[in-house]
């Protein structure tokens, strides 16, 4: 919009930046939060991209190696705010080497000086160390936001040291990594003066910490809003937290299963029943019958539930769910069965992101889990569902023809079946036709990830339809080089390709030889690339990055792992003896 | 150029990341990679995959296992039955395991995270229940029944806590759907007979069907009958495979040493249980519970 009336004021001869000052140009752009939008505006004319330049206070980086801190610097002197995005996803599955790369420290010298006032680092898939850490402590007197998802390399040490130093912290969050965890000590460092915390978030850390610190920590910074404990927190704790806590509005329990007493028991519901913020809820780890009915008062706002670590039935979850008819995002285990989405279905109109993950991926013989049928009977009472990410042990195509006429809105489609290659199990045929209609119909379709038994169809019919594809995720599918070719050819708007275990070969790869350098990254592992095939992409396309990954015993010539992405950084100089650029 | 000297990315070790929480993993050495393939034919006739003919993979232990390595089956539920064929001599043992366990032993699948494979597994340890089951629910998991629980093979993820299970898989003769045990969870035959027929016996299990919909609130615990598996007398003897790959009676050793011996379980039609030691030729209903 602000981009509109700016351009009904130029007219062709005009020069800009006589009726907009840059300081003007400026102020308008700082308030562009997008990063697309600020791409956009940055490619108008020479003093949009001054001014854009001048006016950005946060950057994302989807792929660390696409560009260097130097360059980062040289073009962004504001920097405040840095995400920073490393490995490709497929290392959260243990595809990538260890010491694959994707270190932050280099970024954090850079940024110590070109930008001393850095006050948020949100990390995805890095490597970070505990003299990184150390480094952030003591080199950003303005430090903020520390954010690590899905990052190793570090251990508590780190974090104490963050706590310790970091004096103006607000939201200290780290999600599922591979952390040591030495001791939960580092909680009590946070030092007695410090109250400025605003989002805790230590979930996923094991070690029992000093909960007579927390208690204290919770209390002094009235301004928290975000807590989750780990485990190691039980009920009687979570009470005493939250009677410190009732502004919290979002919670992550400890243990949720504990024997108290009736006294206690009435203080934990009265402690919910305070609670009348409360919109996110996670954690709830062993959680009982027994207990989930102290969640009921303070379920009315609820609008994200994180049932994900607890193993519920379907009576429970259903008993639950009559209590947050709010919600629009729910995560559940698919202990819950069929049964349970049928109460999804009834209970929760609203919704609007839905995932189900296996209680027990590994245990096929026994069928268990969700199959079709639930998930049509979402579809059938959640017309607004647009998120889906969905395991189960079997489907059919003619489910999810019903499941995407009832929801036609998708955006992210996740669907795994978890037997690779598993046919409809009706009718024996591939799952092409089921995601074919998906994309059919589907016409906002962001991110797709498919299954099951499936021909080139499948990608022919993505090719075709999927518009406005960004991410597509294959995994033991397809017939031929053509299914690839057709995804290439097709997908105007495709970002990351990544691929496993598929008869995609050299053709299929350099099919796409124009394409990659729109996107921001492919990969292939186990497919049937060659190495000559990745070298005559690298030398095709000098602007890609093309790095290999070869294991053990595997012929010479076969590329096992390949990593495509462009980058405006050359090669990268860190890559481990694995890991060949090409 | 070469890669020598690069790391695996298989090797279990490697998968540990730097997780402490995966570091109670045990030493994977019982890892099937040994898949028994050929299984010609399987599948719908548009499988897309070539089936590996190759029968040795002890080769291969450090490759992923890629779609190569098995068929796309049309009826998966059907399991080991119709799979296990295996066409070369030296997989013949581990054919029918392998195919069935295939799926969980490639790297990386299901594509769920490290850190939730690790949490989630002991969650469905500990599954909730109504208060109206509890009871019966907690006398079946003293018992050991195991619906939600992993197996010792799912090293690639481990479990947080340091327990040692000793889950052994168990088929019943004219039923296509296995079930696993946890042997560390008896401490005498008779407790794992009486598990095996709550298993096998339920009413609920839908035998014929892929959804088994076993009820978890199914309160009637009686099973039609009872398969007296113990004593010689009934349709159905409980076996074992050792490992040397023989196939014993159940109860004829010390309950310590059968868990040292045992892999898997079988519950036998006793017309089918010849030559399976002198015991089957005797007449009188012996018990044969031998606790430790």
């Amino acid at each position: 919009m602000i981009m509109e009336s700016m351009r009904k004021k130029e007219s062709p001869s005009s020069v800009v930046s006589t009726q907009f000052p840059d300081e003007v140009l400026e102020r308008v752009f700082a308030l562009l939060t997008s990063h697309k939008d600020r791409s956009s505006v940055s490619l108008v004319c020479k003093d949009w991209y001054n001014a854009e330049r001048w006016s950005r206070t946060h950057v994302f980086i989807g792929n660390c190696y696409s560009v260097s801190p130097e360059i980062l610097a040289r073009r962004f002197p504001n920097i405040r705010s840095v995400t920073l995005k490393g490995k490709p996803r497929f290392s959260d599955f243990n595809l990538v080497p260890q010491n694959w790369g994707a270190d932050i420290h280099a970024w954090l010298v850079a940024f110590a000086d070109k930008y001393p006032f850095l006050e948020e680092l949100r990390l995805k898939r890095m490597t970070v160390s505990d003299e990184s850490l150390e480094y952030v402590a003591a080199n950003f007197q303005n430090f903020k936001v520390l954010s690590l998802l899905s990052c190793d390399g570090f251990s508590t040490d780190g974090l104490a040291a963050i706590a310790t130093h970091c004096k103006n912290l607000t939201e200290l969050d780290i999600q599922e990594n591979g952390v040591e965890d030495k001791s939960g000590s580092w909680l009590s460092c946070f030092p007695e003066s410090f109250t400025s915390l605003e989002v805790l978030n230590f979930a996923n850390m094991s070690a029992e910490v000093n909960f007579d610190a927390l208690e204290r920590l919770v209390s002094r910074c009235k301004s928290l809003k975000a807590l989750k404990v780990n485990k190691s927190i039980s009920l009687e704790q979570l009470q005493r937290l939250l009677v410190c806590a009732p502004q919290l509005v979002e919670l992550g329990t400890g243990s949720f299963s504990q024997d108290l007493t009736t006294r206690h028991y009435a203080e934990l519901e009265n402690a919910f029943n305070n609670c009348k913020n409360i919109q996110t809820l996670s954690g709830l780890w062993e959680a009982t019958a027994l207990y989930l009915p102290v969640l009921y008062p303070a379920s009315a706002n609820l609008t994200f539930l994180n049932l994900s670590y607890a193993a519920l039935q379907s009576g429970d979850l259903a008993k639950l769910l009559v209590h947050c008819p709010s919600l629009w995002r729910l995560w559940v285990l698919d202990t819950v069965e069929d049964k349970g989405l049928e109460a999804v279905g009834s209970y929760c109109p609203l919704l609007e992101e839905l995932r189900v993950f296996p209680a027990d991926p590994f245990d096929e013989e026994i069928i268990h889990g969700v199959t079709e049928e639930g998930f049509v009977a979402v579809s059938f009472g959640c017309r607004r569902l647009h998120y889906v990410l969905y395991f189960c042990r079997q489907m059919t195509n003619a489910a999810v023809a019903t499941i995407v006429q009832n929801c036609p809105d998708f955006t992210h489609f996740r669907l795994c079946i978890m037997n690779p290659g598993q046919p409809d199990y009706v009718t024996n045929d591939p799952m092409d036709e089921a995601f074919g209609a998906v994309v059919k119909t589907c016409t906002k379709l962001r991110r797709l990830s498919v299954s099951g038994l499936l021909t080139d169809l499948t990608f022919e019919y993505i090719g075709t339809y999927a518009k406005n594809l960004e991410t597509l995720s294959v995994a033991f599918a397809g017939s031929s080089d053509w299914g690839m070719q057709c995804v290439l050819g097709g997908c105007p708007k495709l970002r990351k390709l990544e691929i496993r275990d598929c008869p995609f070969g050299n053709k299929a790869l350099l099919s796409g030889l124009e394409k990659y350098e729109s996107m921001r990254s492919l990969w292939m592992s186990a497919c049937n690339v060659t190495m000559n095939g990745c070298r005559l992409l690298a030398r095709e396309m000098p602007r890609l990055n093309v790095e290999v990954m070869k294991e053990d015993g595997s012929d010479d010539s076969q590329a096992d792992k390949v990593y495509v992405y462009r980058s405006v950084a050359g090669p990268r100089r860190d890559a481990p003896p694995s890991v060949l650029t090409l | 150029m070469s890669a020598s000297g690069s790391v695996s990315t298989v090797s279990r070790d490697d998968n540990l990341v730097s997780s402490s929480e995966d570091s109670s993993c045990p030493d994977d050495s019982d890892l099937q990679l040994g898949l028994g393939l050929s299984l010609g034919g399987g599948g719908a006739g548009n499988s897309a995959f070539k089936l590996q003919q190759q029968a040795s993979f002890g080769a291969q232990y450090a490759t992923s296992l890629t779609a190569k390595n098995f068929p796309s089956s049309s009826s998966f539920s059907s399991s080991s039955s119709s799979l296990g064929k295996p066409s070369h001599a030296s997989c013949a043992k581990r054919s029918a395991d392998s195919v069935a366990n295939a799926y969980s032993q490639v790297v990386g699948w299901p594509p769920i995270r490290a850190y939730r494979m690790n949490n989630i597994t002991n969650q469905a340890k500990s599954v909730a229940t109504d208060e109206y089951n509890s009871m019966i629910e907690k006398n079946k998991r003293k018992n050991g029944v195991v619906e939600n629980t992993t197996n010792g093979s799912n090293k690639n993820y481990g479990t947080g806590k340091t327990k040692t299970s000793l889950f052994v898989k168990v088929n019943m003769d004219g039923i296509p759907i296995g079930r696993k045990v946890d042997l560390s969870t008896h401490s005498c035959y008779e407790t794992l007979a009486q598990t095996l027929e709550d298993m096998f016996l339920r009413p609920t299990i839908n035998v014929t069907g892929i959804r088994s919909g076993i009820q978890e609130h199914d309160t009637r615990v009686e099973a039609t009958r009872s398969l007296k598996l113990l004593d010689g007398m009934s349709d159905f003897v409980l076996t074992y495979e050792d490992k040397e790959g023989d196939w014993m009676l159940v109860g004829d050793v010390p309950w310590g040493m059968f868990l040292t011996s045992v892999k898997r379980l079988r519950i036998m039609r006793t017309s089918e249980a010849t030559g399976l030691g002198p015991r089957i030729q005797e007449s009188s209903g012996r018990q044969r519970n031998k606790p430790i």
